[in-house]
């Protein structure tokens, strides 16, 4: 057969490439696409069919199905090329298409309907029909439904062309949208691309429903977003809101200590090279520690020297911050360090063409309520969390009943900078880890735990998810710095009306 | 008579005495040392000095108007480097003006980042600060303003103690991130710079860095002056009583968000005024100036000079930032450390700062914290 293709009648070329495409022999593709090429000659010497690329006296042979190199320098005399014309190229297009779509791989399969999507030749229609007919796997079968109803829109007869239109409503691709949008323009002569009205009103609905489709979408995009925004501010937030709503202790340092949990994480991952997939479940406990440690060093030193004088403690934890700032900065350089992503949480969950979620920001919104929760566990159900609430509510009696509260309040301070370090842990994943990290989350920590209530973990989460969604939100109007902005102004305003935050304390002992 | 006798009680206070003394002395001496002594003799001041020197008694008035407000009536600012910033900006815009046809562009009216941003016309808040009695009434003005009215909403709702000061850092991020843009029209990231002169004098002369000098160091005595005297008056007195027992003045029948708002207002237009002074002699002004870092270096300077006395205020940040020069000059790793260890031993072991460690005796600053050692986590906010 393959003789035939060096006839020189076109007519019987035809036919080969034709029988070509039907065998469903996979070993054809190859031949074919040389043959599209123009690249398909006939060795005058031993009749053999080859590949040849070059000028002249210069042509490199190839095989055609192992692509080896077979001669070099080979001039054109010694070569016969298979010549081509118009109608054998859609022929073998034709043929080519038929070889792909009978292809074992589904996703080979799927691409080459993809591909016939914008094919314009009639002849391809019930080529997709046969397709459709012979094929089992559902994926498959719906990108081939897809490009035929594409395709019937074409079709001369409306009766079909109407049920290509329902045909394609239900599809959220956006190459669908660009279709309809163009048949219902006018071509250069002033003819409507779809001549019937009534199919015309039919697209407009279908346009209508994606339009709607992709507002939806594009909302839970933006929730996701602002939810994965406030989970963040949340991780960073909540230490603070311990220290600083439990012991009534401003921590300036608490982004630092974020810093150092991520800090952590970056050692972990360099002293054990092998264990990356692990590193990060090893680095929450270790960031814990770190900054865990850290922050019972400095209640013990600079802190408790300064109890009942909250500005100056303000100020003495901002020097604390600066010289951790520095201290990282001598350490281990003033540039970003590369903290790697664990496989597992790399990549995209394609959930439509519509909407995609990343798999690091969908795996920190699910880390939060753990960390929540095991606080919340912490704080309500162990002797330290009963001791610590106790201390909260009336020191001097909770002193008078022997609780240690020098011990406590070293404790608490500890927790809060060991959340802030697992909070580094989850922010090493997301942002650059440098010696600016904490400095960059403090104000928003602050403004999470001020705007939600202080006092009350319920506040804090309240205040970083509205914080976070407020932020995505407003970005698409106003751009991701005016969104800041806006948010910060807005916070300012808020915290006239209700100074203490959303849900503040109540009673008595509030106002001292 | 009223006047003569404020100030023969002013120089009658010694720390008062000496600083306005030697403040009168440097004055006098460095642009003489500066303009009139041989290149080679000993005593010649150099001219860099004297533009650093300048800038020091720039930041001496920051610290001043700080020390208003937070030693005084004890609003602790985290964002007072924003007046600072925005009184910079507003003279910045009028050198800018100047500039005329001289930037890089040649463009008659506008500035050369607004041609490169093709922007076609001035926009109007630019309009009249080609006139230098405009752009210095802005310099008091614009800060005066923005403190005027988040002063009203926050004094009127009664945000006090720590939760202002979280809030005011909050107030100079957002301008830092707005002032960040480039379409906002202040030069974006780069801020303004390029001046040429400042009233046809040119900027970069010996002569005009003396004479800034001058009328910094003639600034700072005049702010010094007006606060001394704000706080012998009446309001003064009742200013110091809203400090340290606020509810109690309350109930005495005083607006203690009048008093206030008053101060911070006050204390926005001198720093402003210190911003308008600092940017020819540094040559340039950018949103960096907004940042709270800046902002919470100002009240360190407060803090190691001595808060709740004016000189030291202004003496703080003198030695702060003589500190600063020397080690970034010569040790620039560990100016960090020194500041951050800075914060934690002036607050621990000198809350007085360097002018409370020998001879002076101030007020009770720390009031309540003798009352209440460790209060609850619900008392924070005082």
């Amino acid at each position: 057969m393959l003789q035939k293709l060096t006839q020189k009648k076109f007519s019987v070329v035809e036919s080969a490439v034709k029988a070509l495409g039907d065998s469903g022999d996979q070993r054809a593709r190859p031949l074919l696409e040389t043959m599209l090429a123009n690249e398909l000659f006939q060795q005058k010497s031993d009749k053999q069919l080859v590949k040849a690329v070059g000028s002249r006296n210069d042509h490199t042979l190839y095989d055609i199905f192992s692509g080896e190199e077979l001669a070099k320098g080979v001039s054109s005399r010694q070569l016969n090329r298979i010549r081509v014309n118009n109608k054998i190229r859609s022929t073998l297009r034709n043929a080519l298409a038929r070889l792909a779509l009978s292809d074992p791989d589904p996703q080979v399969r799927s691409e080459a309907a993809t591909n016939l999507r914008n094919d314009q030749a009639e002849e391809i229609l019930p080529l997709l029909q046969q397709a459709l007919a012979d094929e089992k796997e559902e994926s498959v079968r719906e990108v081939l439904r897809l490009s035929l109803a594409t395709l019937q829109t074409k079709h001369p007869d409306p009766e079909i062309r109407r049920q290509s239109i329902t045909l394609l409503s239900g599809s959220l691709d956006p190459n669908v949208r660009n279709l309809l949008t163009e048949l219902l323009q006018k071509d250069p002569s002033g003819n409507w691309n779809e001549p019937e009205s009534d199919i015309r009103e039919k697209i407009q609905a279908t346009l209508k429903q994606i339009q709607f489709w992709e507002d939806i979408y594009g909302g839970v995009e933006t929730l996701f977003f602002g939810v994965s925004l406030g989970s963040v501010l949340l991780l960073a937030a909540i230490g603070l809101a311990v220290t600083f709503g439990v012991m009534g202790v401003i921590n300036m340092a608490h982004g630092e200590m974020i810093m150092l949990g991520a800090y952590t994480t970056y050692i972990i991952q360099q002293t054990l090279p092998n264990l990356i997939e692990y590193s990060l479940l090893i680095s929450i406990p270790a960031a814990f520690l770190v900054a865990g440690t850290v922050g019972i060093i400095l209640e013990r030193t600079v802190i408790r020297l300064l109890y009942g004088r909250p500005l100056e403690t303000l100020l003495a934890t901002f020097g604390v911050s600066l010289f951790l700032q520095q201290a990282v900065r001598s350490i281990f350089g003033p540039l970003n360090q590369n903290v790697v992503t664990p496989s597992w949480m790399q990549g995209i969950l394609e959930i439509n063409p519509l909407l995609a979620i990343t798999y690091n920001r969908l795996t920190i919104i699910l880390f939060v309520p753990f960390v929540l929760l095991t606080l919340f566990v912490l704080l309500k159900r162990s002797h330290f969390g009963l001791e610590m609430r106790a201390v909260t509510q009336n020191r001097q009696m909770a002193s008078a009943m022997g609780i240690r509260t020098d011990r406590v309040d070293a404790l608490t301070f500890g927790l809060g900078s060991g959340i802030a370090g697992i909070a580094g842990v989850a922010l090493s994943q997301l942002t650059n880890v440098g010696p600016n990290l904490g400095q960059s989350y403090i104000i928003d920590s602050f403004m999470v735990v001020v705007f939600g209530g202080v006092g009350n973990l319920w506040g804090t989460v309240f205040g970083a998810m509205s914080l976070g969604l407020a932020n995505k939100l407003l970005e698409p109007f106003a751009g991701a710095v005016a969104a800041k902005i806006i948010v910060l102004v807005l916070i300012i305003l808020f915290l006239q009306k209700r100074p203490r935050g959303m849900f503040a304390l109540r009673g008595r002992f509030v106002e001292s | 008579m009223q006047a003569n006798s404020f100030f023969s009680s002013l120089l009658s206070d010694l720390g008062a005495r000496w600083f306005l003394g030697c403040l009168l002395a440097l004055v006098v001496l460095v642009p003489v040392l500066n303009g009139l002594v041989a290149q080679d003799s000993a005593f010649y001041v150099p001219t860099y000095a004297v533009g650093l020197m300048g800038k020091y008694l720039c930041f001496a008035l920051l610290a001043l108007s700080l020390d208003l407000v937070w030693g005084y009536c004890g609003i602790l600012s985290l964002g007072h480097g924003a007046f600072f910033a925005l009184g910079g900006y507003a003279f910045g815009m009028h050198l800018m003006r100047e500039i005329g046809e001289r930037g890089v562009y040649g463009h008659p009216v506008l500035p050369d980042f607004m041609v490169f941003l093709n922007w076609e016309t001035l926009p109007w808040y630019w309009w009249g600060f080609d006139s230098f009695i405009f752009s210095i009434l802005m310099v008091l003005l614009i800060p005066g303003l923005l403190a005027l009215v988040f002063g009203w909403f926050a004094f009127r709702s009664r945000v006090t103690g720590v939760y202002l000061s979280i809030i005011t850092q909050a107030l100079t991020y957002a301008l830092m991130l707005a002032f960040f843009l480039n379409e906002l029209g202040f030069g974006g990231n780069n801020g303004l710079t390029d001046f040429k002169d400042v009233l046809e004098i040119d900027l970069q002369s010996d002569a005009t860095r003396r004479g800034l000098f001058i009328i910094s160091g003639l600034a700072l005595a005049g702010g010094f002056i007006l606060c001394s005297w704000l706080l012998k008056t009446h309001y003064g007195k009742v200013l110091l009583a809203v400090r340290d027992a606020e509810s109690r003045s309350r109930f005495l029948g005083y607006r203690p968000e009048n008093y206030k708002l008053f101060a911070f207002t006050v204390a926005a237009m001198l720093a402003g005024l210190a911003g308008a002074l600092y940017v020819p002699q540094v040559g340039i002004i950018n949103p960096g100036e907004f940042s709270p870092l800046n902002s919470i270096e100002i009240v360190i300077w407060v803090a190691v000079g001595g808060r709740g006395t004016l000189h030291g205020a202004a003496l703080g940040a003198i030695v702060v930032n003589l500190a600063k020069t020397w080690f970034t000059g010569v040790l620039p790793e560990l100016w960090l450390f020194v500041l951050g260890g800075m914060f934690v031993a002036v607050t621990v072991l000198l809350p007085k700062g360097i002018v409370g460690i020998r001879f002076y005796q101030t007020k009770p600053l720390l009031h309540r914290s003798k009352t209440s050692q460790q209060p609850s986590g619900s008392e924070l906010g005082l």
